[in-house]
């Protein structure tokens, strides 16, 4: 026993020796392996860590696989409900320009297995070799903990696409004075502030096209998650009798029959449409490549690479990782990717790493033409090792700002653009 | 013996985690890639009312972030964004942002309002803003190929007096008209690439 610990404890000591060398070091390790990235998910993160690993450095070969030949930004989606957008054809983007501009290999193919050992994702059109892997694939739902739950009947719209139109013909096919039941789920979810965003959308539509029609609004929080004092006083200043918010209501259980909603299995709630955004989890494909840690929800990060601290050269960014501070946005995910790229870059050709620093910045519409803002920049603490906020740069607006509106139009402008060309 | 191997594997990942943290300071790179959601890829924007970076003088980027931090400047999101930068992280920006291409939007424009933009700036604004808004004298930006809407919303915000002039900018302003303003807008956003 005694032995085995003196072992122990002397293979501890030769490691932390090496690692320590390695740490203090002025020259970066030398790197021997290849350059082939491969990027799953042609979201808000996986577009950008493909087109930014391409920018610095033309040498390495990136794949970028997708399950489908487009994307429709969640972002912005909540105006389509609304009726400001008439369609999702502005929040749409394709890849061709990406591929063509870039270099990049787009794949249009179902991920079906990683394995890590092997450095290989298996697809639906085949297998392919990474040496550094970008895992960026979004939010799944915890369906099993809403009994009865089925989509196509109460639509969770938090993947924006025939979701989000078929719970907006459901608003239009709802006769004037009917009720809408929102339900959000416990945070964190993708899109802090969107549920909220989303109730002022849905009322601002209800007051315009179905007179004497209210939404009610299950929270399972204890209160609102983002910006809430700015919500509260849109909600006073548009949709007094509209919007009947009610916090620590838990949707267990619903009847797609009744068309009721159970809170905590006991209160019953009956909808004519009724949103439900389940609980969330990373992307499947996280957790059947054994990227998710122990919560059994999200995947663990280095917070100065990205890279997975449970598989080697395998990197999650987006709402998928554990990113501290930052909150699972589609801001947050564009950063995050540029910061992964950018060490995957620096590790490939031998240089320092480079500490992360990112930025978030989501806008909120309230109305037609007032928006608001939550803002971070975002940076290493380097004794807990986690992601944190810079001091002072979190923060909401001070008040609802039509020119926030103005400028969170040039905010997707640009957002898409860089992700699509 | 199983268990303390497991423990060795878990202490030794946990040494590599702490390695990572030791990386160079953010690359002027990483610091500015951050701002491309809102400003464009290397600081060429294509939303029409948020301005481009790319090509900027050093010393307005500077002059500006400042002063979004310390609030002399009113602002929406950057009064809150700046304050997360250190002086030597916004000058390590505004050296990435000067060295961009500039970007010249050819936004829609008014020829009419070009033509009286063009005597407006002549009287008005080429002392500091030089070569058609293309250069720039001491700390005034580069206002050339800027999106319309961009300046036609800091026009208004000059004219209405809510972001503030230096002395002698409001000295040369102060007889311009709202009409003027408007077609100064239409002037600066109608240049071309040198």
């Amino acid at each position: 026993m005694t032995m085995e610990r003196r072992n122990f404890l002397k293979l501890l000591g030769a490691g932390a020796a090496t690692v320590g060398l390695a740490g203090c070091a002025t020259k970066p390790v030398q790197y021997v392996g290849g350059r082939k990235v491969v990027v799953v998910g042609g979201g808000y993160g996986g577009t950008i860590a493909a087109k930014y690993v391409r920018m610095m450095d033309p040498s390495i070969e990136v794949t970028l696989i997708e399950r489908n030949d487009h994307y429709i930004s969640c972002p912005f989606s909540n105006l389509y409900l609304g009726g400001i957008l008439p369609n999702l054809s502005s929040l749409t983007i394709k890849y061709d320009k990406l591929a063509t501009n870039y270099g990049i290999k787009v794949v249009q193919a179902e991920v079906t297995g990683i394995d890590a050992a092997s450095h290989s994702v298996m697809t639906s059109k085949g297998v392919f070799q990474y040496d550094r892997l970008v895992v960026s694939p979004g939010i799944d739902f915890r369906i099993e903990e809403i009994k009865g739950y089925n989509p196509e009947i109460m639509p969770h719209a938090w993947k924006a696409g025939p979701q989000t139109m078929l719970l907006r013909k459901q608003l239009e096919a709802m006769k004037p004075g009917g009720t809408v039941v929102l339900s959000i789920p416990l945070a964190p979810f993708r899109c802090p502030p969107g549920p909220y965003e989303r109730t002022s959308m849905i009322a601002m539509y209800l007051k315009q096209h179905k007179p004497g029609s209210k939404i009610i609004v299950l929270d399972a929080n204890p209160d609102i998650v983002s910006k809430k004092g700015l919500f509260l006083k849109g909600w006073k200043k548009h949709y007094e009798g509209i919007v009947d918010y009610r916090p620590a209501k838990k949707v267990t259980e619903v009847d797609n029959n009744k068309m009721t909603v159970l809170v905590e299995g006991l209160e019953e709630i009956k909808g004519d449409v009724i949103n439900v955004i389940p609980p969330q989890k990373a992307g499947q494909i996280a957790h059947a490549a054994g990227l998710v840690g122990p919560d059994k929800k999200w995947c663990p990060i280095n917070p100065t690479t990205f890279e997975s601290t449970l598989l080697k050269d395998i990197h999650v960014i987006g709402d998928s990782s554990i990113a501290g501070a930052m909150p699972k946005s589609g801001y947050s995910a564009n950063s995050e990717a540029k910061v992964c790229a950018t060490n995957i870059v620096a590790v490939m050709n031998s240089r320092e790493i480079t500490e992360m620093s990112a930025v978030n910045t989501c806008y909120s519409f309230l109305s037609a033409k007032e928006a608001v803002s939550v803002t971070g920049v975002y940076r290493v603490n380097k004794e807990q090792n986690v992601i944190e906020a810079a001091p002072g740069s979190v923060g909401v607006s001070p008040d609802l700002s039509e020119l926030e509106a103005v400028y969170a139009e040039s905010w997707i402008k640009n957002i898409l653009t860089e992700m699509s060309s | 013996m199983r268990i303390k191997w497991s423990g060795f594997i878990l202490l030794a990942g946990a040494l590599t985690v702490s390695v990572a943290a030791h990386a160079a300071p953010p690359s002027m790179e990483m610091l500015s890639n951050a701002c491309a959601g809102c400003h464009g890829v290397h600081g060429a924007s294509a939303g029409p009312s948020m301005p481009s970076l790319a090509g900027q003088s050093k010393i307005f980027f500077i002059n500006t972030m400042k002063s979004f931090r310390s609030g002399e400047r009113e602002a929406t999101v950057m009064g809150r964004l700046a304050k997360g930068y250190t002086d030597e992280q916004i000058a390590a920006m505004a050296d990435f942002f000067a060295k961009q291409k500039p970007e010249y939007q050819h936004t829609a424009i008014n020829p009419a309002l070009v033509a009286k933009g063009k005597a407006v700036s002549d009287k008005a604004c080429k002392r500091c803003h030089l070569e058609n808004g293309k250069e720039f004298e001491e700390d005034a930006p580069v206002v050339a190929g800027q999106w319309l809407k961009y300046l036609q919303i800091q026009m208004a915000e000059f004219s209405g007096g809510k972001r503030k002039m230096s002395e002698k900018k409001a000295e040369n302003v102060k007889q311009l008209s709202q009409a003027d303003w408007e077609a100064v807008a239409h002037f600066y956003a109608s240049q071309k690439q040198k």
